[in-house]
């Protein structure tokens, strides 16, 4: 489990930068938008990986059995949320460029050809 | 008052509120609503300065949940003096703003109390993912003002910020993430009794997650290899939100002499982890901006180059990190802030005079209002670059006498001296090429606006300000260090008592 986890957010981050450094605007918000995902991932691992009980606890705890740490998942929750809304507004700022210089490229093309 | 250390944080966000509510009522409706708000963040930053003035900390756990598990709010001088700063900045800021430029665009005055409402939660905060959070805040809403007002520039500029930006956001969730998974706390106090009671091999994966965070809070304070976006954002962006934008850099400021003076005196593998770079990149900085300073072609440019340089100088500071250091930084840091944002508005009103030039280093028909321009482009200019007898002056003598005597004192006296002079030579350079009178052109056509107009004279007026309250002002700024450097206070009242946890598997 622990060795599909890590795997993943490492192909997610590589696949991100990758993105993240190319021309095209449209790619450079995918690569956030992926490296959002693996650094949400990442939070969530955080917590350990282990099969225990959701950290609800009614009555009595049972003894012996550490429940889930709630914490990274109230985290995950709210870097979530903030990553969704900054990836809106960046896509709106993308699209606005792509209106005031024509061209996709995050440079808004090459001075020469302007 | 015991909300008082939340105040800051809900006025603005409140004021915000407001006006979106009040949309339709009219652009003056924003403006008293956006006004009132700022001048009672104000007022409430004179209460924490005077409320912390005996030594006392306060915090506030929101719905007095205790602190490691809940939020808390955390005022000391430090996090006051911060507050004081940012609202001393942001009055004249906003009066600029209603100058005329917030009619370029919609809602230019709810995203300026929302960045005013980010900019003291993440100084008042007391744990690192409200950091997070606040940083977040302050972000989203500097990105819309830096577009503010269009143009192909700013769209672009716009985009590079934001997107660098956003990688530095997750850098920072990264670094949190490593840093819950390792210390297994992200409250500032707790993580220091953590630091100290971490088992040896847990230590290099928590020394990569501190080392993540301070690469974020230098790539905000824009310290040398991660700080080449700040020039082409802040040149951008129109006049009242670059003055603004001078306290945004000194956050990532804070938040390093924060963790350095809080955390990381508590063990010894964290006691060395800012220091041996720290001070390289500082230097760094202060050469590469004062060439920078030398070789830009625009006012706007060269003001933008003068704030990297200060930072560079207070990032030196917090590097060297000694109590009389620590205590000239926080003379130099409200003089250099009051002052960048001073001479931001004072290059968009120079750009608004001189027309078609704008802001470009260029000759071109003499501006209309030229004395007044002059007389405080000479003063702003004598100010930034450190000559008698202003405060620049006396902030760096007191970041001088506090260098030691080693090599590195040795290097800080080089560029912090060095800087000062070429700073100086291409202020009065550039001075001359927009003031002096060029027979051959002919004048320029007055644009009918008064000179100087009441946000730059605010502005302009903390100068004598700040030198004649330069006493009181270092005596302050020594209490601040001494606190800071003290830790006790901050620690006991962030994190009240140890709590039994199970050991982390």
């Amino acid at each position: 489990m622990e060795l599909v986890l890590a795997t993943g957010i490492g192909g997610l981050v590589a696949t991100g930068v990758w993105l993240l450094l190319r021309e095209r605007a449209f790619s450079v918000v995918l690569g956030l938008a992926l490296l959002s995902y693996a650094a949400n991932l990442f939070i969530f691992a955080g917590g350990r990986l282990a099969p225990v009980p959701p950290p609800l606890v009614l009555g009595e705890v049972a003894s012996g059995a550490t429940p889930a740490d709630p914490l990274p998942q109230a985290l995950v929750l709210t870097a979530i949320v903030i990553s969704f809304g900054t990836t809106a507004f960046l896509v709106a700022l993308a699209l606005r460029a792509i209106g005031e210089s024509g061209t996709d490229s995050v440079d808004g093309g090459r001075e020469e050809e302007r | 008052m015991i909300h008082l250390p939340l105040l800051p944080v809900l006025v603005p966000l409140a004021a915000a509120v407001l006006q979106l509510a009040l949309h339709r009522a009219g652009m003056g409706a924003a403006r008293g609503i956006g006004l009132a708000s700022t001048g009672l963040v104000a007022l409430l930053a004179a209460a924490l300065l005077w409320t912390t003035r005996e030594g006392a900390v306060f915090a506030v756990a929101l719905g007095n949940w205790p602190a490691p598990f809940g939020i808390i709010f955390v005022a000391d001088r430090l996090a006051a003096t911060m507050v004081a700063v940012t609202a001393a900045v942001a009055l004249p800021a906003l009066l600029a703003a209603t100058e005329g430029m917030d009619r370029l665009g919609r809602h230019l005055h709810p995203f300026f109390q929302i960045q005013l409402a980010g900019l003291n939660g993440a100084f008042l905060t007391g744990d690192l993912f409200n950091l997070f959070v606040f940083f977040e805040v302050l972000l989203i809403a500097s990105y819309a003002l830096l577009v503010h007002g269009n143009g192909g520039a700013r769209v672009r500029a716009g985009l590079h910020y934001v997107v660098l930006n956003l990688a530095g956001s997750l850098l920072f969730l990264v670094a949190l993430g490593l840093l819950y998974g390792t210390l297994g706390t992200l409250n500032i106090a707790d993580l220091a009794s953590r630091v100290a009671a971490l088992p040896e091999e847990s230590e290099a994966p928590a020394r990569a997650a501190f080392a993540l965070l301070l690469a974020v809070f230098a790539f905000k304070a824009a310290l040398l290899p991660l700080g080449f976006w700040l020039p082409h954002a802040y040149g951008a962006a129109a006049a009242p939100v670059a003055a603004l934008f001078a306290v945004l850099t000194k956050v990532g400021i804070y938040a390093m002499l924060r963790l350095s003076t809080a955390v990381f005196p508590a063990a010894d593998w964290t006691a060395g982890l800012l220091t041996p770079w720290l001070m390289t990149v500082a230097l760094g900085t202060v050469v590469v901006a004062t060439l920078g300073v030398l070789a830009a072609r625009r006012l706007g440019a060269m003001v933008a180059h003068l704030l990297l340089l200060s930072t560079g100088m207070l990032a030196a500071a917090v590097a060297e990190g000694s109590p009389p250091m620590l205590a000239a930084m926080l003379y130099y840091l409200p003089h250099t802030t009051l002052v960048s944002a001073a001479l931001f508005l004072l290059v968009g009103r120079i750009a608004a005079a001189r027309g078609e030039a704008g802001d470009r280093i260029a000759h071109a028909p003499r501006p209309g209002a030229w004395p007044a321009l002059g007389a405080a482009w000479l003063v702003l200019g004598i100010a930034v670059t450190g000559l008698p007898p202003l405060s620049g002056f006396l902030g760096k003598v007191m970041l001088l006498s506090a260098a030691p005597a080693d090599a590195t004192g040795a290097a800080i006296w080089v560029s912090f001296i060095l800087s000062g002079f070429v700073g100086a030579l291409a202020m009065a350079r550039a001075g001359s090429v927009v003031f002096w009178e060029r027979p051959d052109l002919p004048p320029a056509a007055p644009t009918g606006m008064p000179a100087l107009g009441p946000a730059l004279v605010l502005a302009l007026g903390f100068v004598p300000l700040l030198v004649l309250g330069a006493a009181p002002l270092s005596v302050h700024a020594r209490a601040v260090a001494e606190q800071a450097a003290a830790r006790q206070a901050y620690l006991a009242a962030a994190a009240p008592g140890p709590v039994a946890r199970e050991r982390r598997p």
